[in-house]
């Protein structure tokens, strides 16, 4: 029920929105909580195992019960807190878990089944069959027991991610939060101040606290408005701190949109924040007490009564009772009966305590049942061992204070227990720069909060060199915080700890009894602590009473780990920007459009994009164009983009003997103006990479890559030169982008390369791995002639602004000739015809060795992976070597990744003699044709063994033969 | 990349056990590591002393002057 003159929600703007189907009228500043309290309505949903009807617990991120799903369709977002939803016009608010309805819920029987479904029920009952698992038990489980659903359609990628720097990072708004702001803000330190709710200030919205003789809230608001002033303060608020990481980095979740009904503004942004340092100053959670019956809609913490009738203007009962083991709990009663509520009794379970109320009040008594079966309407307490009945629809409960320390244990520091404040508390340097401060360290007064806030404030200004401002701290409330300890009552009756998942008292003894005695194995046995607000309010109870039940004190029992983030993050905010083409960057070669405006259909090679075949009109199938473009370069001339492989540029005196140390075989001994072939090793003596290198003068060398080592290459490169040769006086650097390089290769190739080039290119100054400057129309062009195909061929290199005009004059040039561009298809097919090896076959576990290279491995100098390569095991017949192979019936398919046996031997793993890496249709043989590694395979060519592929249940019988099948003489390539 | 060991390439010639140590022993200290990170932005190699239970960056050099 709303209380007039009560609260901070706007009066004048009235706002509707939908619970369930049914029409709710709030205010602006409300919450979904708030609004359905002040309309009467306790039950929010129902719980995760026994589908009991459960109500709101809190009034913030801590929520464990009032789940809730929002919006529709591809917006949909299950497993929201009603604490933390704000309303506005039109917001679509449905309940989870239950059916047909919130009030009538058919699984509401497993409640009756309690008895049967305690902790480790699934464990001992579901174990078998085993075919069970997936098709029975696990959808039937799902079913009965969940959360809010998914809508199963793609979010559309609307929320963002920020980064930010700051001097200080201020986590959380309160008292202690916003002094420490102002002090670090007035000394001119970029301050980012972040706090969960829409408002500053904490708890002093939540009290009647006063501060300087003015209402708390006053003091929050004028603080709020100097620093929004500052162009050095950022105020965060609806902002998360959801974690902590190395070097000061703090990872944030912004609620932007989710509080308005605007649809362009994305719904969430999350930020990396690094801060110098830090402040925690988020203050403390309080908890419940366990006692039986303690889960129904009415029963609440006594801090969110005193959050609803001061913040919101709301009162979640007519006549409520407050039950609580500390002096915080009595506030709750003297604010309700100024603002006019009843209240129901006052029980203090400390039988010291004492009330200045006029209300019934019992000292050392406590609530032992509960009354309502969708709602409370009474209590019944044991006072001296005295039972009464007391009618109320509200019970404020409060157990104490949690410091909400979760943001210091993030880097694995484990929190102190603090006797006196029966809690846990920050251990100090827990998180290098960041420091706790009032109730999240302990420090639970408002004036206190105020001091500690300046304090740290001023202790972090010296650590970053600045001068403190003077600074004047203002009166505030300074009672100290008196509690005793009260875990759970001594009654019968189920008394829940974590409402979500519903773990009771129960369970956590169960779990000791069947002696799941560590804290991180009664988490997992019980659930306890691992539902959606993952135990924020009642792990410490949980575990002082597995303390108990294992006869152990607190701090010997530990406490389970707490992990980011500290509250839920979608994956889509985590992700933000990364979906679809955000991904990872797209590399386009300069002839990405001529490929594209033919049809081609492109593919991934790293991040760049390739055509993998150019259809033609008439052809149905991708084989019949692969065959046709193989055709160009056999018979005639074809176009292909290189661009794509990794091009370094390597300068210097010392640029032949750096790659002499770099590859296996001699480069300093190459003469400029030709190319020769490089294999590199790793230093553990396995093959890394291979490709040609150029040289054009004495001290200028041209590398290239693979396409998809490039990255790997360059990176080895520099710590060759950095850690091993730091010495050697040789530059490099990644040309790759700059250059626009297109293979022309077929018989016809030069035929082409004549008609235009300004001076033609004759076999006497153009011989096979020459290469050199060439111009082309007027512009500066590199010519090599190297081959990858087995036939005549060249690259010719032009800086990229030019390579989309050169790619479509070259093709065009091509056809006139009787052939055209071809595809990653084809240039595999043209490659595994003439032997040549590809990443598929140096795949990172062969050596030169296996390849048949070892006679590149010069015997005059050390190289990198010449000693590992020498190594017992990796060279010898045992070894997988490289071979040909061929299907003795040549229709008979050969696949990739299919295994070698001999012929009659049982097709078994332990007999597998090899395997297939690369497979092609060999338009040139009229066969299949493949590449792959056999044991001692170059002493077996002609041998027929067995391809067995047992995934696809092919087997074919082959041939191993020769690894070049195509021209081995090399007189057409070399020409 | 790991430890700093890879600075320390054992000379053409030395015996198997020394280039196993060089290739494949590595410590795993709870505290003090000397580590090589690789700045990719830059394609600087960084030598870096770090507690690696603390994640506390205690110092960093090129690797190019390191190595010299």
């Amino acid at each position: 029920m709303r209380i007039e003159g009560k609260g901070l929600v706007d009066r004048s703007a009235p706002v509707r929105f939908s619970f369930d189907g049914q029409t709710i009228g709030g205010f602006t500043g409300d919450t979904v909580a708030s609004a359905l309290l002040a309309n009467g309505r306790r039950l929010m949903g129902r719980s995760f195992k026994y589908h009991r009807p459960r109500g709101v617990m809190t009034a913030g991120s801590d929520e464990p019960s009032a789940l809730i799903t929002t919006g529709t369709g591809a917006n949909q977002r299950p497993n929201e807190r009603a604490t933390v939803q704000e309303i506005f016009d039109g917001l679509d608010v449905r309940s989870q878990n239950a059916w047909p309805s919130l009030k009538w819920d058919v699984m509401e029987v497993n409640d009756l089944l309690s008895p049967f479904l305690a902790a480790g029920f699934y464990y001992k009952t579901f174990m078998w069959p085993r075919a069970f698992w997936e098709t029975v038990y696990e959808p039937f489980i799902r079913r009965a027991a969940g959360l809010g659903r998914l809508s199963g359609e793609n979010v559309e990628d609307r929320s963002e991610r920020a980064f930010a720097h700051c001097d200080l990072l201020v986590i959380g708004g309160g008292p202690a939060g916003l002094m420490a702001a102002l002090t670090a803000a007035r000394a001119g330190a970029d301050v980012i101040l972040a706090e969960e709710s829409a408002l500053f200030g904490g708890r002093l919205l939540s009290e009647t606290t006063e501060i300087d003789g003015h209402p708390g809230q006053a003091w929050a608001e004028a603080v709020r408005v100097e620093l929004s002033q500052m162009p050095n303060v950022r105020l965060m608020s609806r902002t998360t701190i959801t974690g902590a990481y190395d070097q000061g980095t703090y990872g944030a979740l912004e609620r932007v949109g989710l509080h308005t009904p605007e649809c362009d503004a994305p719904p969430e942004c999350f930020w990396r924040i690094a801060a110098k340092r830090a402040i925690l100053a988020c203050g403390a959670i309080e908890r419940s007490i366990a006692f039986p019956m303690n889960d129904r809609p009415g029963v609440m913490l006594a801090s969110a009564v005193r959050t609803y009738l001061n913040r919101f203007g709301v009162s979640p009962g007519k006549s409520v009772a407050i039950y609580g083991n500390n002096d915080d709990a009595h506030r709750t009663a003297a604010d309700l009966s100024a603002a006019g509520v009843s209240v129901a009794a006052v029980i203090d379970s400390r039988s010291d305590a004492s009330t200045t109320g006029n209300w019934p009040f019992f000292a050392g008594a406590d609530v032992i049942d509960t009354r309502g079966r969708l709602g409370l309407n009474q209590i019944t307490i044991r006072d001296q061992s005295v039972e009464r009945k007391i009618a109320a629809d509200c019970l404020a409960v409060s157990g104490g204070w949690n410091p909400a320390l979760h943001l210091t244990c993030h880097m694995n520091a484990r929190p102190e227990w603090k006797v006196n404040l029966a809690a846990f508390v920050p251990r100090p340097g827990a998180v290098p720069g960041l420091t706790a401060i009032g109730a999240a360290n302990g420090t639970f007064s408002t004036g206190a909060c105020m001091e500690a806030g300046a304090r740290a404030a001023a202790d972090g200004l010296a650590e970053l060199g600045m001068t403190e401002p003077e600074m004047t701290i203002p009166q505030a409330d300074d009672t100290p915080y008196a509690i005793s300890p009260k875990w759970a009552v001594d009654a019968k009756g189920r008394a829940w700890l974590d409402l979500q998942n519903d773990v009771t008292t129960k369970d956590i003894k169960l779990a000791a009894q069947e002696n799941y005695r560590s804290v991180e194995h009664m988490k997992r046995y019980t659930t306890q602590g691992m539902a959606t607000d993952q135990g924020k309010g009642s792990n410490v109870t949980a575990l002082a009473i597995l303390a108990d039940a294992t006869g152990r004190a607190i701090p010997e029992t530990g406490t389970t780990t707490f992990r980011p983030p500290y509250v839920p993050v979608t994956l889509s905010a985590l992700g933000a920007g990364a979906k679809g083409a955000g991904f990872a960057p797209q590399r386009f070669t300069t002839s990405h459009k001529a490929s594209t405006s033919r049809g081609a259909p492109m593919i991934e090679a790293g991040l760049w994009y390739r055509p993998s075949y150019h259809p033609a009109t008439g052809e149905t199938t991708w084989r019949e164009s692969c065959d046709r473009e193989v055709g160009y370069v056999r018979g005639a001339v074809g176009v292909c983009d290189v661009s794509t492989l990794g091009k370094i540029d390597i300068q210097g005196p010392d640029a032949g003997a750096f790659l002499d140390f770099v590859y296996t075989n001699t480069f300093s001994t190459l003469k400029p103006g030709r190319v020769r072939y490089g294999l590199m090793l790793r230093e553990d003596g396995h093959v890394m990479d291979d490709g040609t290198t150029a040289r054009f003068s004495d001290t200028h060398f041209v590398m290239t890559t693979t396409t998809a080592a490039a990255g790997q290459v360059m990176k080895h490169l520099d710590f060759v030169h950095q850690c091993l040769r730091p010495e050697q006086d040789v530059r490099f650097t990644s040309v790759t982008e700059q250059w626009a390089q297109f293979a022309v290769a077929g018989p016809r190739a030069r035929d082409l390369l004549d008609a235009f080039l300004d001076t033609p290119v004759d076999d006497v100054d153009w011989p096979f791995m020459s290469c050199g400057p060439v111009t082309v129309s007027g512009i500066d062009a590199r010519l090599f002639r190297i081959s990858f195909s087995g036939e005549r061929g060249y690259e010719l290199a032009v800086p990229a602004r030019y390579g989309d005009s050169l790619y479509r004059f070259l093709v065009a040039q091509a056809e006139a000739l009787g052939g055209g561009a071809y595809g990653m298809e084809a240039l595999n097919v043209l490659r595994i015809e003439k032997g040549f090896i590809t990443h598929s076959e140096i795949h990172g576990r062969v050596t030169a060795f296996d390849v048949g290279m070892d006679g590149m491995m010069s015997k005059k100098k050390d190289f990198v992976g010449k000693s590992a390569a020498a190594h017992p095991g990796l060279l010898g017949p045992e070894r997988e070597q490289l071979v040909g192979i061929r299907p003795v019936a040549p229709e008979e398919r050969l696949l990739a990744g299919a295994h070698i046996f001999a012929e009659n031997a049982p097709k078994k793993r332990d007999n597998s003699e090899g395997y297939m890496t690369s497979v092609a249709w060999s338009p040139t043989f009229g066969s299949y044709l493949g590449l792959g590694f056999i044991a001692n395979g170059r002493a077996r060519h002609g041998e027929q063994m067995r391809m067995v592929d047992h995934l696809r249940k092919v087997e074919t019988v082959i041939e191993i033969a020769d690894p070049m099948s195509f021209d081995p003489e090399g007189g057409r390539m070399r020409g | 990349m790991g430890s700093a060991v890879a600075l320390s390439r054992p000379a053409e010639g030395a015996s198997a056990e020394e280039w196993d140590d060089y290739l494949h022993n590595r410590d795993n200290p709870a505290g003090l590591s000397r580590e090589l990170w690789y700045h990719n932005p830059c394609g600087s190699w960084i030598v870096v002393e770090r507690d690696t239970a603390t994640h506390e960056i205690l110092s960093t050099t090129l690797a190019s002057e390191a190595a010299r």
